[in-house]
């Protein structure tokens, strides 16, 4: 399956189809719910295959806003009910908001795994 | 209405620390022109921030110290001025005003706030929802809200900004609602967030 990555001023979302990895880099500040669509619509594509495990690799992605959160947290909520996946989160230790704020999604779904390296 | 305030609300600021007042116009540039410069800011006033917390040694603790005031500030900030744009009633012709003062060095305190104007009906629907974010459980309510969101894809608000800022950077919120002068209809909206890092 071959999904094109999206690219915006100083981000990068791209699926890697051999590991069902989706990488996420730089600054998500993007403008509400819509401007997130793509990437909540490429989230929701790869869940579509029913992959064994799908990993969001988090680790260069320097920040994310309250929108971009709930676009995870949407995820999430979706995936609590597609039994067969198994969800991955890989962070990073150096970077705050992995550290405060991912917990959150384990309230949501207590079968996530978070990683912090 | 002429004046309501809602949780931890401070007006008194002590004239001799460090602050830094912005002003942007809501007439000059479409919200989607002005978007990328809620992050320019956001990201200007935590560099601001860290002049004043230099670091007391190179350790590693110190980095990761400076480091999390940096992103708290920047957070913060990122969030109350996009939440001051997308809710800003136009019309009014008011400025969007953005402040960050530091209150204390030793105690590491903070404060930033940001002012918008709303019409009268938008009113109160955004006090409801501080009802709840001042009388519920804030971990609680982070989960109930996304839940919320899940539910409701076309709700531009996700809510979440807020819970984030009291939840994940224990930061204490309050809100100062003040009627424009000669305009009954128009309210000035004032989110204030106060963090100790």
């Amino acid at each position: 399956m071959n999904i094109e990555p999206i690219t915006g001023e100083n981000y990068l979302v791209e699926y890697h189809p051999d590991t069902t990895t989706i990488n996420f880099q730089g600054v998500l500040r993007l403008a509400g719910m819509t401007e997130y669509e793509p990437i909540d619509n490429l989230l929701t594509e790869v869940a579509a295959t029913n992959p064994s495990t799908m990993t969001l690799d988090l680790q260069k992605l320097e920040f994310l806003n309250s929108s971009g959160f709930s676009i995870l947290s949407k995820f999430a909520i979706a995936m609590r009910k597609q039994k067969t996946t198994k969800i991955m989160m890989i962070g990073s230790q150096n970077i705050t908001w992995q550290v405060r704020s991912l917990k959150n999604l384990q309230r949501l779904m207590p079968n996530l795994t978070v990683e912090l390296k | 209405m002429n004046q309501q305030i809602f949780g931890k609300f401070q007006t008194d600021f002590p004239n001799d620390r460090e602050f830094l007042n912005i002003g942007f116009s809501p007439s000059s540039l479409s919200i989607q022109q002005r978007w990328r410069n809620n992050g320019l800011s956001a990201d200007f006033v935590a560099d601001y921030m860290t002049t004043f917390f230099p670091r007391q040694s190179e350790s590693q603790s110190e980095q990761q110290r400076q480091a999390e005031l940096k992103h708290a500030v920047s957070y913060i900030a990122n969030e109350l001025l996009e939440n001051s744009m997308k809710f800003n009633y136009a019309p009014s012709e008011h400025s969007i005003e953005f402040g960050i003062h530091l209150l204390d060095r030793e105690e590491a305190q903070i404060v930033l706030y940001a002012t918008n104007s709303v019409h009268l009906q938008q009113v109160a629907e955004f006090q409801d929802f501080i009802q709840e974010l001042l009388t519920c459980d804030p971990e609680e309510l982070f989960v109930l809200q996304m839940e919320r969101n899940a539910e409701n894809p076309d709700d531009q608000a996700s809510r979440l900004g807020f819970l984030t800022m009291i939840n994940d950077y224990a930061a204490q919120l309050g809100w100062k609602f003040t009627t424009m002068p000669n305009k009954d209809s128009i309210i000035l909206v004032t989110t204030m967030v106060q963090l100790t890092v």
